[in-house]
Parts: structure tokens; C-alpha cells; sequence
């Protein structure tokens, strides 16, 4: 398909040309509609003209591509490993992988949908979203475990500048609303030595539908009865108090505007950002700070992995456990019309899995644990 | 007999007059700081990778929006591509066939269609071509766009083949010209000027549209492939990075406002150029 | 039998005689333009039953209460449409409070004082404002005014006025004020740029009969040309009010995303355009997505409402000036 456009009528043409991979009938009559509309004598002005001759000079700007391509959606918390991977991979695999970060509720939505290719998600998928799936798509979703990161609290607090330490009590008060200043014992309490300012606690979360969101509330609801009841687990809950954000990269930006802030980030948002995170006390109560070592420690203190790989890993119990940790899972469907697609999507999996996991420590994610991978290997063969 | 004006109501002539020229001044002096701030940040983002490039991977810094200004140029050409046609036709048939009840219903609901929110349109755009087409696409971005130029395609048509005076109809059926040959040989040309700048009005104004864009054309990292690939559009990935924490994506989304506006306004403006020069036939 | 075969061939002389006069190219012409004509009204009426259709589950759910449900949790599955009514209704008229004044006092200028010339020119200038995409809207509130209300503006409004209940509570920049004042911005071009034309349009001889009079012009902009063109001029608040109530993303995003009715502007809150905005691509659960659908079909009524008023009060000016 050469996207070279010689003379001014083809560019019309190409609209019939592109959509033979989808959808024929309903592009190429538009496509042959516009062209019947140039053709007749009284649309030749100088408009047409104009447009034609702009569409000529972009469609030269645009290069010739024979790759294949998938598009993917969902998740904030893994994009910056995803971007990298899909960008190192387009000339491993020859594959152009697009993705666009617009919250795993985006991914889970986009998937069922059939709108990209495949989603992601830091939220294991609930038995409804996968019966929707099953209904809208008749075929069975996919989950595949690519790294395991860590949610941090971070905040915006001038002066201190050692690692506060929260309790699971200071946290959950916090986001329900109910310790609201940086000075009240909940927090001090944890913090001997520390001089905390007097001021207004402003709380950021997600306005968007989140993986990390359901899993910094997922540990809330395991630690805390109140917010469990009062708020519960979710992507998107009811929050009782403070500011909506989009995205991680969202949060972020306001933790780094608004002073006194806190908000829950993955931990490569909050290191990039230069943005303070505190450390988490655990089951085992020491307060762990989140870093390749204490999220390895809550992969490995899962005892097993269930067939579906819908596990949640936080409040796990151990020494060096961080608390807050997860996996995030690519969605992928298990049947694809298009076999170019399948074997890309296969052949990233594989690749993503294996070699990928090599790119995973410098940008501060875990790895999986080999046992995981050797389970996911075999899921990746079911894929048709 | 000379009617003597106080000297307190020539004060609050004077200061009420002032007012008002203050707040024009107030006004525009918005413009020129939104100008001015926008060139000053704006330049000193942009460089020629920004032309060129795609964007980098997130974390790493440089990279250009080079797919998203093609992207946006596409979903534009194609919105004028359905806009502008379907607008043109309608507004030719109000201003020369329709009957009065007809023309009522249709200026009402163009009327409807120019209030209707963008957003809204573009959930109309997603449910309609981006669910059962089961692709997120440049071609449900377009079709976004160009439903939004209708209405003002119709209403500048309608206006500027209103202002050809009936003479220049009455001489073209007089020497035997069907009707079809009359309004598409000599009241449209005769119009071109108006109609082109009405045109250009209407692609400037749905050229920094973003909302309708965010669920049909979504984005894209990469070159967009052909028509019903996602794509990466200007005033998309200006939203994207302005909320995004990276100081870097600050600067390209400041470049990108730049380079928009600067799109807009020159499109905008010589548009108004062309109306206010054309021949008189063609003034409103 | 026979009357059947008389008509069949009716209809085949019928589409012979059409076939003949379109090759004319004259009926070709008309058809043409019938077909876009109607199309257009096809299309609006697809994006009514569209909107209808896709909104029914939430309908059925929670019928009015919907619109007067003060939660929003899609966790719960429980939607509640008055926060973001509020907030859109809170922003809009907040910016029509500060444009009004501006734009009104603005077309005055324009309109009595300015010379022809510089008046054209600084409508011109006004009109771009118009122009400016939203989003740079927005990302100039992000940058500029959202910081400069946290540092200077709201310190001033609370020192002054912080005994008012609009005025209480904390500030993060992002606010309900934020939004209302992007908004204002947004705006003012439109009541400029219509209030202008009515005001040329009233009678020039109302002008100098009241001047002869001995007033001020002042007086005589103020007393004579104001009342007579008013209705216009409300039509173009009401103009400037639809175009408030449907702006999406410079809303989005400065006016802090949080679902809350509160009487302070200080706080954040949320409108319909940005709930849309945030959500929709992400909205999973079909009851999620009916609600966010029925959201654009509440903003949709609200707009045709509002242009509705606004058009007629702009013609009947108008037909009364001319």
C-alpha cells in the first residue's frame, strides 16, 4: 500500500486503497462519494484545490510503513516501561506497537470494546468485566503479568526532607479525610525526630479510572475496616475528601504544584519526579521503603499463582515486604481474526517476558519471578 | 435657548466614557498577554526536531510532535472533506430552492447542530463509527470535526449567495441557463471569495478542537497508518502534557500551543482579510 | 391484474422522464442539494436518538433522581448527576458575572465612541480571542492564572471577603473560580461582537434626537440606545452562556475533577463537559456509560435551551432596529 500520491485525484482513491482490512464497503463509499463529488464541474473552485493540494503535501510527509501494527490501551502505571519496550521492540519485531495511557479502566473498556488490540491494566480483571469481555467479543480475555511495581504515598512537604513513615492507621485517616494536618500525633506519632510543619493536609487522587487507585485502595481496604466499609476497593471509588488528577503523570504534577499535597503514585513517577515518598509499615511491622528489593520480596511472598494470574499482592506478610505492591497485566484476547496481529502479539509477549525483563530494573520495576514467567509461557500458547 | 449641562453629569460623562474604554483595553490586553506569552514560551520550546521527530519514549527527553501536526492535518482535511460539502449543498439549497416552511425547520436545526456541545459530538462520533468500526481511527476523528463544520458551512453559504443580487440570476436565466447552471456558474463564483474565507473561518475553528477528539482519534506514538489507525493529534497531545509532571513536556506542549495558535490565527485572519478586500458582492 | 401492470409501467415512465431531466444536470443540481439538506437533519436527528438511546439504561435506573443524586460512584454503580450540574451552571455564571460588565461596557466603547476605523480593528482583535483554541486556553490556566489566583488574587479575596461563604475554605488553585475565570475569557468576545452589531443597528436618529435634547453622551448611550437595544444584548449573554456551558477542556482543566457541591468557589469541583471528558474512554459497565451518555444529553438540552432564547432575543432586536 504506497501512500506516494502522484497525481491530486489518488488521494481520494486512497481512502478506498486503506480500508481493505476493514470494514470495505462502508469507507469505499465515502471514499467513492468525495470522488464523485470532485469529479462534478461545480465543486472544482479553489477550495477543493486548496484541499487537495494540502492533502497531497501530507500525505508525501508520511513514510512508507510495512510494518504491522497494534494499537493497546489502558494503564498509566506501567507506560513508562510499555513505551520503552514498544520502542525498542519496533525494530527487534518489526511490530509498531501504539499505546495510549488512559488509566486501566480505559484498558478494560477499550478491550472489551474491541477498540485496541489489546489493553492493560494494573487491576486484575473481576469476574463481570471478563463475562462482559466474553459477551461483547465471544472469546476469552487474557492476563499477562509484565512487571510488579510499587505505589508510593508522596507528597509535597517543604522542609522535610528525611522519608516520612506511615502507618497504615496515618494513611487511611488521611485519605478519608479525617487527619488533617501534617502536624497531628497519627503522623508524628511514626516520626520521632521529625519537625512537621503546621499545615493543611490537601489530598490528590485519581480522577480517572485506575489500576493504581484500585490497588492503593485495595491495601486500604485490607488494613483498614473503616475505609472498607466506608469506601471500598475499586478504580474509581467515592473518595471522601481531596483533589482529582489524571493519571499518574496527573497526580504527580499537582503533588509538584500544591504544598502539603499527598497522593499515591507508582514509584517511578515519584523518582523521576524528584517528588519525596514515605516508607510503609508492613504486616511484619517495619516500615519499608519501596524499591526493586522490597516489591521482589511481595512477588516472592506470594505463595501461589492462580491459572489466571488474578492475584493481589498487597498486605503481604514477610520480612522487607513492601505493602503497596502489584503486578500490572497486559489484556489480551484470546482470539484475533487478523493472524499478523496474533503472531505479533505473541512474539512481543514472548519477547516482553524473556529478554524485556532485562530494560525492567533501570526503570525501577521488578522483575517476575521466574515461576510466573514459566506459567505465562504456556498461556501465551493458547493465544489463536 | 442653551441647555447648561451640570458639571456632575459631565463627570460622569466623562468617567463612565473612560470605563468603557478601559474595559476594551482590559480586553484586548488579554489577547496580546495569551499572544505574547504563548510566542515567548512558545519560540524558545521549538526547535526543528519538533517538525520532524516523534515523540520520545516518556523519561526521555527531546523527541518532536511531528506525527501529531500530520495527524491533525489529516483529521482536518477530512473533516472538510464531509463538512464542507454536505454544508456547502444545504446552504446552496436554502438560499436557492428551498421553500419557506423548509427553510425554517432546516435553519432551526443547523442552528441546533452549531449549539450542540463538542463533547457531545463526540460521544455521538464514538458510539457510531469508533464502537462498530471496533477501531479507534483518523476517519472517526474527521467525521467528529466535520460534523461540527456544518452548520457554519450552511450558514456562510446561505448568507453569501443571499448577498448576489437577483440581477446577476435574472440575466443568467434570461440567456437560457437552467437553473443548476445559473447558481453554479454565476452566483457561486460570483460568491467564491466569501465562501472560501467562510470556509477557512470554520476550518480555523474546529482546528484547536480537542474534546470531540479524545475517544475517536485517541493518539497515537507513531505514525498513524492510513485512515483507521488512531493518530496523534496537536491539541490532544497539548492537553496530554500540559497535565503530564515532566518540565520537558511542559516546553513541547507550549511549542505545540504555539504552533496552533499561530495556525489558527493566520488562517483566521486571512480569511478576514479576504472578506473585508472582496468585491462588494461578497460583503455581508 | 391489469391495473397492476399499468401501474408498474407508470413508475418505470416516471424514473425514464427523471432519468431524462437529470441528465440536464438541473435535477442532478437539486437533488444534490436536497440530499445534504436533509442529511443534515438526519444527522442531528441521529445524534438525539443516539444520545436517547444509549442514555435509556440509566433512565430506567434511576429516572429523575438521577439529576438530583448527589453521588457519583461507579465503583457502586451509583450515578448522581447534580454535582456537575451544579458545577457547570456555578462556573458559567460566575464567568458571565466578570464578562458581562467587561463585554457589555466593551460594545458600548466600540459601538458610540471609537472612530469607525479603530472600532473595526479592535472588534477584529476581540473577535480573535474568540479564535484561540480551548486547550491553550486551558494551558494558560494551568500555568499562568492557576498559580497567580494561589499567589495573589485568592490572599487579596480572602483578606477582603473571606467572611463570605464563597469565599471560605482552602484554595489549591484549581477551583471553581479558576474555571469561571478561564471562562469569562472565553466568553467576553462573544457578547463584544454581537452586543456591537445591536448597538449600530438602533437608529442613529434616536441618537442625535437625544443629543439635540442636550444630554450627555453618556446619557444618551445609557437611557435611549442601551434600553432600546437590551433584549439583544441579553441574547448575547445567553449566547456567551451556551458557549460557557458546553466548553470542555479549558474547564477540565483547571477546575480540579472532585464530584462535590460546596458554596465556596475556592474548592474544586466539576462540570458535565469534564466529567464526559475524564471518563468516558474509560467508563467500563454499561450503566457507567449510559449515565456519562445522559450527561451529554442534559448538557445538549441545556445548550438548545439557552441558544433558543439567546436567537430570539438577538432577532427581535434587530428586527426592531432595522
Amino acid at each position: 500500500m504506497s501512500h506516494i500520491v502522484v497525481n491530486t485525484l489518488t488521494i481520494l482513491r486512497t481512502f478506498v486503497c486503506v480500508s481493505e482490512a476493514n470494514s470495505q464497503l462502508r469507507f469505499a463509499q465515502t471514499g467513492e462519494q468525495i470522488q464523485r463529488m470532485t469529479n462534478s464541474t461545480f465543486l472544482r473552485g479553489t477550495w477543493v484545490k486548496l484541499t487537495l493540494v494540502a492533502g497531497t503535501a501530507l500525505a508525501l510527509t508520511q513514510p512508507v510503513l510495512a510494518q504491522t501494527t497494534l494499537t493497546g490501551a489502558g494503564a498509566t502505571f506501567p507506560e513508562p516501561i510499555y513505551t520503552k519496550w514498544f520502542s525498542q521492540y519496533q525494530s527487534i519485531g518489526k511490530v509498531q506497537i501504539s499505546y495510549t495511557a488512559n488509566g486501566s479502566g480505559g484498558g478494560i473498556k477499550a478491550v472489551t470494546d474491541g477498540t485496541t488490540d489489546f489493553g492493560a491494566s494494573d487491576m486484575p480483571m473481576t469476574d463481570e468485566q471478563i463475562s462482559a469481555f466474553k459477551e461483547k467479543q465471544k472469546g476469552s480475555i487474557l492476563l499477562f503479568p509484565t512487571v510488579l511495581g510499587a505505589v508510593v504515598p508522596s507528597y509535597n512537604l517543604p522542609g522535610v526532607s528525611k522519608p516520612l513513615n506511615f502507618t497504615p492507621e496515618a494513611l487511611a485517616g488521611i485519605f478519608l479525610g479525617k487527619i488533617t494536618n501534617w502536624n497531628s500525633p497519627e503522623i508524628a506519632k511514626a516520626n520521632g525526630g521529625v519537625s512537621l510543619p503546621d499545615l493543611k493536609i490537601v489530598v490528590v487522587h485519581r480522577s480517572d479510572g485506575s489500576g493504581t487507585t484500585f490497588c492503593f485502595t485495595d491495601y486500604l481496604s485490607k488494613v483498614n475496616s473503616e475505609w472498607k466499609s466506608k469506601v471500598g476497593k475499586g478504580t474509581s471509588p467515592e473518595w471522601p475528601t481531596g483533589l482529582g488528577a489524571k493519571g499518574n503523570a496527573g497526580v504527580s504534577g499537582l503533588l509538584i504544584q500544591q504544598k502539603g499535597a499527598i497522593g499515591y503514585v507508582e514509584l517511578i513517577y515519584a523518582i523521576k519526579n524528584k517528588l519525596p515518598y514515605g516508607n510503609v509499615k508492613n504486616k511484619s511491622g517495619e516500615f519499608v521503603k519501596a524499591d526493586l528489593a522490597s516489591v521482589t520480596a511481595a512477588a516472592a511472598a506470594l505463595k501461589a499463582m492462580p491459572a489466571d494470574f488474578r492475584v493481589s499482592i498487597t498486605d503481604e506478610e514477610g520480612k522487607g515486604v513492601y505493602p503497596i505492591s502489584t503486578f500490572t497485566w497486559l489484556l489480551v484476547p484470546s482470539k484475533f481474526a487478523d493472524s499478523s496481529k496474533e503472531k505479533a502479539i505473541v512474539g512481543f509477549l514472548k519477547w516482553a517476558i524473556s529478554s524485556g525483563q532485562s530494560m525492567v530494573e533501570s526503570e525501577d520495576y521488578a522483575k517476575l519471578p521466574a515461576s510466573v514467567v514459566a506459567q505465562e509461557q504456556k498461556q501465551i500458547g493458547s493465544i489463536q | 435657548m442653551m441647555v447648561e449641562i451640570s458639571r456632575q453629569r459631565k463627570v460622569v460623562n466623562a468617567v463612565m466614557l473612560s470605563l468603557s474604554g478601559l474595559c476594551t483595553v482590559v480586553v484586548i490586553a488579554v489577547l496580546f498577554f495569551i499572544l505574547g506569552y504563548l510566542l515567548w514560551h512558545g519560540i524558545s520550546s521549538l526547535n526543528l526536531d519538533f517538525f520532524t521527530k516523534l515523540p520520545k519514549p516518556s523519561g526521555e527527553s527531546g523527541g518532536g510532535m511531528a506525527n501529531a501536526i500530520v495527524g491533525s492535518g489529516k483529521v482536518l482535511l477530512l473533516a472538510t472533506a464531509i463538512g464542507v460539502p454536505v454544508g456547502f449543498l444545504a446552504g446552496v439549497y436554502l438560499a436557492e430552492y428551498s421553500g419557506k416552511a423548509f427553510a425554517f425547520l432546516l435553519r432551526y436545526v443547523v442552528d441546533l447542530l452549531n449549539g450542540v456541545p463538542s463533547i457531545v459530538i463526540g460521544i455521538v462520533a464514538y458510539a457510531v463509527v469508533v464502537r462498530p468500526m471496533r477501531h479507534y481511527s483518523t476517519f472517526a476523528g474527521g467525521l467528529a470535526l466535520g460534523i461540527m463544520m456544518i452548520p457554519i458551512a450552511v450558514r456562510t453559504t446561505e448568507e453569501f449567495l443571499r448577498a448576489i443580487p437577483n440581477s446577476l440570476r435574472e440575466g443568467a436565466l434570461a440567456l437560457g441557463a437552467t437553473k443548476a447552471k445559473t447558481v453554479f456558474t454565476v452566483v457561486v463564483p460570483a460568491a467564491i471569495s466569501g465562501l472560501v474565507s467562510g470556509m477557512m473561518l470554520n476550518l480555523a475553528r474546529v482546528a484547536g478542537e480537542t474534546a470531540p477528539l479524545l475517544f475517536t482519534a485517541l493518539g497515537n506514538t507513531f505514525w498513524s497508518k492510513g485512515w483507521l489507525a488512531p493518530t496523534a493529534t496537536l491539541p490532544v497531545m497539548i492537553y496530554n502534557y500540559a497535565i503530564a509532571p515532566e518540565e520537558d513536556l511542559h516546553k513541547q506542549a507550549w511549542a505545540a500551543g504555539f504552533v496552533l495558535l499561530t495556525l489558527v490565527l493566520l488562517i483566521n485572519v486571512t480569511a478576514r482579510v479576504i472578506i473585508a478586500r472582496g468585491p462588494a458582492s461578497a460583503r455581508r | 391484474m391489469a391495473t397492476s401492470t399499468l401501474s408498474q409501467q407508470d413508475s418505470r415512465l416516471a424514473v425514464h422522464s427523471l432519468f431524462k431531466r437529470a441528465r440536464g444536470g438541473d435535477e442532478i443540481a437539486y437533488l444534490l442539494t436536497l440530499a445534504s439538506a436533509v442529511g443534515i437533519l438526519v444527522i442531528v436527528g441521529l445524534i438525539v436518538v443516539e444520545l436517547w438511546i444509549n442514555s435509556q439504561p440509566t433512565v430506567h435506573r434511576f429516572g429523575f433522581s438521577f439529576l438530583t443524586g448527589t453521588r457519583w460512584d461507579p465503583n457502586g454503580d451509583h450515578f448522581g448527576a447534580l454535582p456537575f450540574i451544579y458545577g457547570t451552571c456555578v462556573t458559567s455564571l460566575l464567568a458571565l458575572l466578570i464578562a458581562v460588565p467587561f463585554g457589555v461596557a466593551a460594545s458600548i466603547f466600540l459601538a458610540e465612541m471609537a472612530p469607525p476605523g479603530i472600532s473595526n480593528v479592535l472588534t477584529f482583535l476581540i473577535e480573535l480571542l474568540a479564535a484561540v483554541p480551548s486547550v491553550i486556553y486551558g494551558l494558560i490556566g494551568i500555568f499562568v492564572l492557576v498559580p497567580f489566583n494561589r499567589d495573589y488574587l485568592v490572599p487579596v479575596l480572602t483578606h477582603l471577603f473571606g467572611y463570605l461563604p464563597i469565599f471560605k475554605g482552602d484554595f489549591y488553585g484549581v477551583s471553581f473560580l479558576s474555571a469561571g475565570l478561564v471562562l469569562s475569557v472565553m466568553v467576553v468576545p462573544f457578547i463584544v461582537s454581537v452586543s456591537r452589531e445591536v448597538l449600530l443597528a438602533v437608529p442613529r436618529e434616536q441618537r442625535e434626537a437625544s443629543l439635540a435634547l442636550g444630554t450627555t453622551k453618556w446619557e444618551t448611550t445609557w437611557q435611549i440606545v442601551i434600553p432600546n437595544a437590551s433584549t439583544g444584548i441579553i441574547g448575547s449573554i445567553f449566547l456567551a452562556l451556551a458557549r460557557a456551558l458546553g466548553e470542555t477542556m479549558a474547564v477540565t482543566m483547571v477546575i480540579g475533577n472532585t464530584p462535590k457541591i460546596t458554596a465556596s468557589l475556592l474548592s474544586p469541583g466539576y462540570s458535565i463537559a469534564a466529567v464526559i471528558a475524564n471518563e468516558f474512554a474509560e467508563a467500563s459497565g454499561s450503566l457507567y456509560v449510559s449515565s456519562l451518555i445522559f450527561l451529554g444529553l442534559v448538557l445538549f438540552g441545556l445548550t438548545i435551551v439557552i441558544n433558543a432564547l439567546a436567537r430570539i432575543f438577538v432577532i427581535t432586536t434587530q428586527r426592531r432596529g432595522s
